[in-house]
């Protein structure tokens, strides 16, 4: 339903968005995950056709965004960063005014509005103006105006940024519920929140694409560098040598020592399961005392250190085709 | 047309739904009255002329007002983002947008209707006149409204939009006027005489209805609405 060829986007002699690829379709939830000033809203301001990309191509619901920028915006709902909206409406005469300029036939309108009443739960408010509304109904009141007209793709800029967290919690089932359907693109800055929701994963840093995939692939991609996380008290000042020495250990780093106790982090080339049960026996060999012995869980914020940091060149680890990431010509 | 309209209804409500109407319209009457009717009884004559000719000057403040919040408030609180991603036509939306604050200065002038009525009740003016003024007042505003919108569509400040509408209205106001004229190289006359938004302005008030007035007034209004429509495009690239 989107397929993103080569997108190039620069303010001035800012790149801010870099050759993005990207596809997704119907019935997926892809967090655009990023941090700030990556690129996404601009990517996501392209895709709804409020700016033109430089170069390459974007198709939404088979339309291009240059040639067919109203049959686009048709089908997306478009829910920008913030959620702009007019203080002065109410929240009954702003979604009337969103159902007329939809077109939405008159017979529809009311039956459209009170489903959107519905599934964001405005009941409470639709006597009220929409300055008068705390940020989440606001947040909500932007998201019944991106719904009204059962768009098949939702693109959500930030969706939950500023609100508490069962605010958070409640966008996020509502974004999920959406994405049995139709395509949620979303973006964030909060690594978790894509865990919670996404089926898929983008990841972008600098206006590029770093990492495409799920959460199990990206997982797997950064296992390697899984960590080993030691803390004991010795006698002697630094143990480094003799976990060096130890079988299947590349590297360690001491962290912190303080009265004998001293943490150190342990990269490994084996399995890192073999590798903690080596520290271990180490430890009951050399009588230190265990205070702590784990491996550090892989989250989110390792595997975007390392898309973000490490290389130079992206990894597609997605199910794209391979010519998605082949070197583009210059226009 | 359903666009237009949608985005003229909304645009329309909201001066109605803020204070910015209700203020509009009380102290536009206020001033233009007090000033009409301070020289009208010294004068005796019962005519209008005295407040048509206010109007160039008066509107000069007013409109630009009633504009400048039109582009630069959507583009300052974001709401131009949700705005420009709807199914619409730019132009759509300029167009609705100037009808709407046409629909306000519609009203105001309904309202100043008060002041001929006053005056037909003093006295015997000259209906034709009156009518001919009512409708340079509104060309004229009409004009000045596009201007002021396009101002709008320039900065995201509602301070400079206003400053700016100010500033042009005040210049396509005065290169008609003879002092400017008198110090134009020849080859501007013409231009400038016929570009001045004024001269048009008392040749409808004079009485006589010319077509290439009407046809001035509209190109007018259509030229300016056309650059804001291409300063709103030009978000895309820039």
């Amino acid at each position: 339903m989107i397929e993103v060829r080569e997108l190039t986007k620069s303010y001035g002699p800012t790149l801010a968005v870099d050759q993005v690829s990207f596809d997704a379709k119907a019935g997926e939830v892809v967090g655009f995950i990023g941090p700030n000033g990556a690129g996404k809203t601009t990517t996501m301001r392209i895709l709804t056709c409020y700016l033109t990309a430089d170069a390459g191509t974007a198709t939404v619901a088979g339309y291009d965004v240059q040639e067919n920028a109203i049959d686009v915006r048709k089908n997306v709902g478009y829910l920008p960063e913030s959620a702009p909206l007019y203080a002065d409406m109410g929240v009954i005469e702003y979604l009337k005014f969103m159902a007329e300029v939809r077109d939405i036939p008159k017979s529809h309108r009311s039956e459209r509005m009170s489903t959107v009443i519905d599934i964001c739960g405005l009941e409470g408010v639709i006597q009220k103006d929409i300055g008068e509304l705390s940020k989440g109904y606001r947040q909500r009141v932007g998201l019944a105006q991106s719904l009204i007209h059962d768009p098949p793709i939702l693109i959500l800029d930030e969706p939950t940024s500023g609100l508490d967290p069962t605010q958070t919690i409640e966008i996020r089932n509502l974004i999920i519920e959406m994405g049995k359907e139709k395509l949620v693109l979303f973006s964030t800055h909060i690594l978790p929140e894509v865990a919670a929701t996404c089926s898929r994963i983008l990841m972008i840093n600098q206006g590029k694409i770093v990492a495409n995939g799920t959460l199990e692939e990206l997982i797997e991609q950064v296992r390697s560098e899984e960590r080993i996380h030691l803390t004991i008290r010795s006698t002697e000042e630094d143990i480094s040598t003799e976990l060096k020495a130890l079988d299947g250990i590349t590297g360690v780093s001491q962290a912190v020592i303080d009265n004998g106790v001293a943490t150190y982090e342990i990269t490994t080339s084996q399995d890192s399961y073999e590798a903690t049960s080596t520290i271990f026996r180490a430890a009951q060999q050399n009588s230190w005392d265990l205070l702590e012995l784990r491996q550090e869980t892989i989250d989110l914020e390792n595997i975007f250190l390392h898309y973000s940091t490490g290389e130079d060149s992206p990894t597609s680890i997605s199910t794209e085709p391979s010519k998605d990431v082949s070197p583009t010509e210059e226009e | 047309m359903q666009n237009i309209n949608a985005i003229f209804k909304k645009e329309f409500r909201s001066y109605f739904n803020s204070p910015i109407a209700y203020i509009f319209i009380t102290f536009f009457l206020a001033i233009s009255s007090w000033l009409f009717f301070r020289t009208f009884f010294i004068s005796g004559q019962a005519e209008m002329r005295g407040f048509f000719g206010l109007m160039p000057w008066i509107f000069l403040f007013f409109i630009p007002s009633v504009t400048m919040k039109l582009w630069a408030e959507e583009k300052k609180i974001g709401t131009a983002e949700i705005l420009m991603t709807l199914p619409l036509k730019d132009y759509e939306v300029v167009i609705g947008k100037f009808l709407a604050s046409f629909g306000l200065l519609a009203v105001t002038a309904l309202f100043s209707l008060a002041l001929p009525i006053s005056v037909i009740i003093l006295g015997d003016p000259d209906g034709g006149t009156i009518v001919c003024g009512y409708l340079g007042l509104l060309l004229m505003g009409g004009a000045y409204l596009s201007i002021g919108l396009f101002a709008s569509t320039i900065t995201e400040n509602q301070i400079i939009a206003f400053i700016l509408g100010i500033s042009a209205c005040f210049v396509m106001l005065i290169i008609g006027e003879d002092i400017v004229l008198f110090s134009t190289p020849n080859w501007l006359f013409p231009i400038f005489s016929y570009l001045g938004l004024g001269v048009h302005y008392s040749s409808i008030l004079r009485g006589v209805i010319d077509s290439r007035d009407i046809i001035y007034y509209l190109t007018l209004i259509g030229f300016f609405l056309y650059l804001s429509t291409l300063m709103i495009e030009s978000r895309k690239w820039r």
